[in-house]
């Protein structure tokens, strides 16, 4: 169906442009020279500056990379873990299986603000504190994840596994070679979702990092603000730098992504 | 090795569950596979997300000090609680966040849901346009509306000045910190909260509306009277969400810790904010502990109260 009318469309263009104007206006900021970074208006001169000075006086490189290894790695580990949880909740019959589910969803609501504190002294006593292993293990172990999967897999039809079934696949196979491959939609939205939440993790990597080699780009960028207090034409390239990727995924996976979303408020 | 032929199936023996033992009925072969796929994740959950929980109870009882030596006080720490006029501060600051933002958050979602439900020229990138805040970290949204809203010489000032409003501090001044928060907050999840009830929206019959169009029901009839009865487990979902984010999220602690560190004169120093803190400012571990009980029996009670309310979780057909 289309809209009627023209007055409708023309506001929704409107505010869509006053929603992203905060966005663009900190890149044209970025990229102004330092005396004109308040300027209100297009630049009279444009610069690159900025963005060099941030990525080559500051190691935002080492941000990134460590930004970049936290997001795949848990990426592609949360993913394998919540698929093979997922495959076993919605294909398989075992005891428990009720309970083991209930036990998984009672967690969904769980966020980091909360157990930040317990989970901290968790994480303390196992020594993972100032490494990549603390910024990655701890992030991986998610229910939403096996609850979206568990959701697709429910739907995939059971002769496909069947007939691998009759071919003599074990179990794993069949999660391998039959399951797998039909759930890579479900598996691209998700690793949008994942990679997302980890570029832009926060409070996490605060709480448990101290050693700067170990920063990641968004305590890197953060941090600049009490280092470069108002050089804002710095900071801003900073936060130019770091929300590109996120960007970059965005447009590149948006229907995964927006698939995803609207998953979670279905059922 | 001379032979081309790949061998048929490759046996595989990562899991050995599955590998057809002699004496293993089926049913038991299945059962073991199960917990071989499930363990990963089941131990990750126990370990990190459960066990925290439970901990908290128990270090709630306990004074640590920086060095990491446990002293029990019994209930010290929950009695300290009734005289902390700071936790009293930032319940009264979250309580007042989440009174405000969820219902502003879910009004501007919704109208901005319907205003994007039929096709018109360009949807997609006005959609992809409300939701592009939505992808940008939190550090960097608290970054860009600190710099918006520079006192004087930000954009903010300078585009309110011929309304004599150049000289207001958005985020300096107690009074206006937290609405400041609020509205940033509701730019950041609108587009998220569109999507899903968009998502609901799909699901409400054309036929519907047709007939009531039909039966001379205005616009609004038809909104009040057919869409959103329709949309009211979509909308329930949407604001439940969107309370325990208020409370709970990440835009409680982030957001806030950049554009404000919950300042001036705490007005929008949240409870997260303030447990961090307590626990990793101060080193209070044991308060922030007893404080961290607090906020799970908060929000087990609500989502108790969610199921009471739904019954489980399925809605009435009524």
């Amino acid at each position: 169906m289309r809209t009627r009318g023209f007055l409708l469309p023309a506001l929704a263009h409107v505010l869509a442009i006053i929603a992203v104007a905060p966005l663009l206006w900190i890149v044209i900021s970025a990229l102004k020279p330092v005396e004109d970074v308040f300027d209100f208006g297009w630049p009279t001169r444009w610069t690159l500056d900025n963005l060099q000075y941030v990525l080559f006086k500051i190691p935002m490189p080492t941000f990134l990379l460590n930004s970049a290894i936290v997001s795949i790695v848990v990426t592609v580990v949360a993913l394998f873990f919540h698929s093979m949880a997922a495959y076993a909740l919605a294909r398989l019959r075992f005891p428990g299986r009720g309970l083991i589910f209930s036990g998984i969803m009672s967690t969904l609501l769980v966020s980091l603000p909360v157990i930040l504190v317990p989970l901290f002294l968790v994480a303390k006593q196992l020594g993972l504190l100032d490494s990549y292993a603390g910024l990655i293990v701890p992030s991986i172990f998610h229910a939403f994840g096996v609850f979206l999967l568990r959701q697709y897999y429910l739907n995939i039809p059971r002769e496909l596994e069947e007939a691998a079934d009759l071919d003599g696949c074990g179990y794993w196979r069949r999660y391998w070679s039959v399951i797998l491959p039909l759930s890579r939609p479900v598996l691209a939205s998700l690793s949008v979702l994942f990679f997302l939440a980890n570029w832009n993790a926060f409070l996490w990597p605060l709480t448990i990092t101290r050693n700067p080699d170990l920063r990641v780009i968004q305590l890197g960028v953060s941090g600049m603000q009490g280092q470069y207090a108002s050089a804002w034409n710095l900071i801003l390239a900073a936060a130019v730098i770091a929300a590109i990727p996120t960007v970059v995924v965005f447009v590149a996976g948006q229907r995964r992504l927006v698939d995803a979303m609207k998953t979670t408020g279905l059922k | 090795m001379v032979t081309t032929t790949a061998p048929p199936s490759k046996p595989s023996a990562k899991v050995p569950a599955q590998r057809p033992k002699a004496g293993l009925s089926r049913k038991r072969r299945e059962a073991l596979a199960a917990y071989a796929f499930l363990a990963p994740d089941s131990l990750g959950l126990l370990i990190f997300v459960a066990l925290p929980m439970v901990l908290a109870f128990g270090v709630a009882f306990f004074k640590v000090d920086g060095f990491g030596n446990y002293q029990y006080v019994g209930l010290d720490n929950y009695m300290l609680m009734a005289g902390d006029d700071q936790l009293w501060a930032s319940l009264k600051v979250t309580a007042t966040y989440v009174v405000t933002f969820v219902p502003i958050a879910f009004v501007v979602s919704f109208a901005l849901a319907m205003l994007v439900r039929n096709h018109f020229r360009g949807i997609g990138w006005v959609r992809s346009a409300f939701f592009l805040p939505h992808v940008v970290s939190l550090v960097v949204v608290g970054l860009i509306w600190q710099f918006l809203l520079v006192d004087k010489r930000g954009a903010l000032s300078k585009l309110l000045a011929p309304f004599g409003l150049s000289d207001v501090s958005f985020l300096g001044t107690p009074s206006l910190a937290l609405g400041t928060y609020v509205v940033i907050s509701v730019w950041f999840v609108m587009g998220y909260q569109m999507l899903v009830l968009l998502a609901g929206l799909k699901d409400v019959p054309k036929e519907l509306e047709d007939a009531a169009e039909i039966d001379g029901a205005s616009t609004l009839q038809r909104f009040r009277f057919v869409i959103w009865p329709l949309m009211r487990p979509t909308s329930f979902f949407v604001v439940v969400n969107s309370t325990i984010g208020a409370v709970t999220g990440l835009q409680a602690f982030d957001l806030v810790y950049v554009l404000t560190k919950g300042g001036p004169a705490r007005a929008t120093s949240t409870v997260v904010l303030y447990i961090y803190e307590q626990a990793f400012t101060f080193n209070n571990m044991g308060y922030a502990a007893a404080l961290t009980t607090v906020v799970v029996a908060i929000l087990v009670a609500c989502t108790g109260l969610m199921f009471a309310f739904t019954k489980g979780g399925r809605f009435d057909e009524d």
